[in-house]
């Protein structure tokens, strides 16, 4: 296969919240490149700085958060862009945001506007980046809506959000992210506020729209199947770190880290030959406030060696392949 | 929309009903009625007090009947139309009212567009840039104006304005056009004296509706939609006018109907102190003397203003938030 050109390029990112209890790290020092077309899973457990990488992206990351390090470089027309150098509320920006790279999140009750219908608010989005008018506008957002499978969607584009179920919701919500055509998608949990067999339909359409469209994707999740279906890549986070990251079948095949190899092993599994036994991680995510010395999963990690993971940060080890990890366990060849 | 509009204007009339009967028990309340006052009147006076002639005045005005039959007598007449007559003014109670109630309502009706219009500029401001100067200045502001109470405002803005340009800023015209007829001049002229009943009556009002705007606003920026709305590229003003900012505004759309009668009662006192021909000053005076034609019917009155109020904020609530038109 060959590579296609580079889309964005993290290098070394790292956003923090200030409060009054403190500096919360929730994204220390992440990099991770995405090709064009190219679908990257980012796991982890809740907390360990997914959604603030992918809000950091778009710059839309919560007040009393901010980026203090590094550099994430959009690649277009041969020419890039550090969208950490942007002004958040400027024109570049925003150009970018729903146009460029765009986001499905997590929680499409939320995650719409309860006072107007999803026509209006996706017919928005399509006016903000494309020169047409209100009626071109809403042709293409019934387009839209037609092609993630909504049901009569001449009807469903009047209808308010709070009329439709939970999985027609989140299909209007990825509907109203693609209408632009963005190079990007960030889908953030996208399907953890749907039923399971909701959640199979969403994850089969996003794979369709991705071939077919050729964009890119940065799916975050804590659910690993919903990595294993959809991504070339995947990356491990953990406290804010990018522990390991590896192409898909790498990682589910040969994992390096102890975390992902305890992630692994926690997911339970069902069929035939398998007994339930589940093999959980010891202990839990300590406070983000009080982040651990060294190695940030040195209290949990059954390979801990005294002295170097409490003491030494590991550095980034890159391994064959594209796999790369951070842990003291491994050294550079 | 039609169907929900028509549904709450059917929904008044026993509403109205209940209301009515609250009004006259509660005027109904106090021992006695106007005979006896009008006899302590006339006592206090050292005048000769006929028995005879008090009994038959009675019997006139019906005040020897039971209690349920001059309700439904003074039902019976409100339904047609005819307010009674005030026993202290001997006059029509409708003259009385018709007489000032355009002046409690423009007074009302300009404190309240004179409230929203300070502040909900002033609470988008004060939420937006949470624990700025601007927004410290603002509540420190807002608190002196809950706290201040309105006569107080009222006599201090007397005195500064008659210290300032030497006129005494009284009534609602100036001399020359009081007993003129309706004129455009008429018209600026009461505009001119209209604002500062206005702003007395309005001061506490405005001062809680941007604490109100406030935490609402402050409230609907946390919510996931507001950073959806971010992520499609809107510009940050256009987002906020058009997504938390009609949420926010629900709280405060639904305190319209209430703002109706308390603006009567704010601007008692500061009709007393700025001498307004306003009905709040005619309703304390008819509830002393037990006129109970004249109270009861501004007590009907002012209930039947604020259930219009509570129908204007009804319909203002289901235009902003589409989820109420399907309700009630």
């Amino acid at each position: 296969m060959t590579q296609s050109p580079l889309l964005l390029s993290v290098d070394n990112l790292a956003t923090h919240f200030f409060s009054q209890e403190g500096i919360l790290e929730a994204v220390d020092g992440v990099s991770f490149d995405i090709h064009a077309g190219e679908a990257l899973g980012i796991a982890g457990e809740s907390g360990c700085g997914k959604s603030v990488t992918a809000q950091s992206i778009l710059r839309i990351v919560p007040k009393n958060g901010k980026i203090v390090m590094g550099e994430i470089s959009l690649f277009q027309n041969g020419e890039s862009v550090d969208l950490v150098q942007l002004d958040d509320r400027g024109q570049e920006i925003r150009q970018i945001r729903g146009g460029e790279i765009a986001m499905v999140f997590q929680e499409p009750m939320a995650a719409f506007s309860m006072v107007y219908t999803i026509g209006n608010q996706i017919t928005e989005v399509i006016r903000l980046h494309q020169d047409c008018s209100q009626n071109e506008a809403r042709d293409r957002a019934i387009e839209m809506l037609r092609r993630v499978g909504m049901p009569k969607p001449e009807q469903t584009i009047d209808a308010y959000p709070f009329a439709l179920s939970g999985g027609m919701r989140q299909r209007a919500m990825i509907a109203m992210a693609l209408s632009c055509h963005p190079a990007l998608l960030i889908a953030d949990e996208p399907t953890t506020a749907v039923d399971v067999t909701i959640q199979a339909q969403v994850l089969e359409l996003m794979k369709d729209l991705q071939r077919d469209m050729g964009m890119a994707l940065i799916v975050i999740t804590h659910d690993l199947a919903v990595i294993s279906e959809l991504c070339d890549r995947v990356m491990i986070m953990y406290l804010g770190k990018d522990v390991e990251s590896a192409p898909a079948d790498v990682i589910f095949r040969d994992p390096k880290h102890p975390y992902t190899i305890g992630l692994l092993r926690s997911v339970p599994e069902l069929g035939e030959g398998h007994s339930q036994e589940l093999d959980p991680i010891s202990g839990s995510v300590p406070s983000p406030y009080r982040r651990p010395s060294g190695c940030p999963f040195h209290p949990r990690c059954p390979e801990f060696i005294p002295d170097v993971c409490d003491v030494h940060l590991p550095p980034q080890i890159e391994l064959a392949g594209g796999h790369r990890v951070r842990c003291h366990l491994y050294v550079q060849d | 929309m039609w169907s929900f509009i028509l549904r709450r204007i059917l929904l008044m009339v026993p509403t109205l009903f209940v209301v009515s009967v609250i009004s006259f028990v509660i005027i109904e309340a106090p021992p006695g009625d106007f005979m006896d006052s009008y006899v302590n009147a006339l006592l206090q006076e050292q005048e000769a007090v006929d028995p005879a002639e008090i009994e038959s005045l009675r019997k006139r005005y019906g005040l020897d009947a039971p209690t349920y039959v001059r309700y439904f007598r003074w039902l019976g007449n409100i339904m047609q139309g005819n307010l009674g007559r005030s026993l202290e003014w001997n006059q029509p109670v409708s003259k009385l009212v018709a007489d000032r109630l355009p002046w409690s309502l423009a007074i009302s009706v300009a404190s309240f567009f004179l409230a929203y219009a300070i502040a909900i500029p002033i609470g988008l401001y004060s939420a937006t840039r949470q624990y700025s100067l601007g927004d410290y200045f603002f509540t420190l502001i807002g608190f002196i104006g809950l706290a201040t109470p309105n006569f107080l405002l009222a006599l201090l803005i007397l005195w500064y304005y008659f210290v300032a340009t030497g006129n005494v800023a009284v009534g609602l015209f100036s001399d020359e056009y009081l007993i003129a007829p309706w004129s455009f001049a008429k018209f600026i002229d009461l505009l001119k004296h209209l604002w500062l009943p206005a702003l007395v009556v309005g001061t506490a009002g405005t001062a809680g509706l941007i604490r109100v705007m406030r935490a609402n606003l402050l409230d609907e920026l946390e919510r996931p939609y507001v950073m959806v709305a971010r992520s499609k590229g809107l510009s940050e003003g256009k987002l906020l006018v058009k997504y938390p900012f009609r949420i926010a505004m629900n709280p405060v759309a639904s305190t319209i109907g209430w703002t109706l009668p308390t603006l009567v009662n704010g601007e008692l006192l500061a009709s007393l102190v700025l001498g307004l021909p306003t009905i709040a000053p005619l309703f304390v005076g008819a509830l002393l003397s037990q006129d109970m034609f004249l109270a009861g019917s501004v007590v009907m009155i002012l209930s039947t203003l604020t259930l219009v109020g509570t129908l204007l904020s009804d319909i203002v609530l289901a235009w902003l938030d589409p989820r109420i038109r399907g309700a009630i």
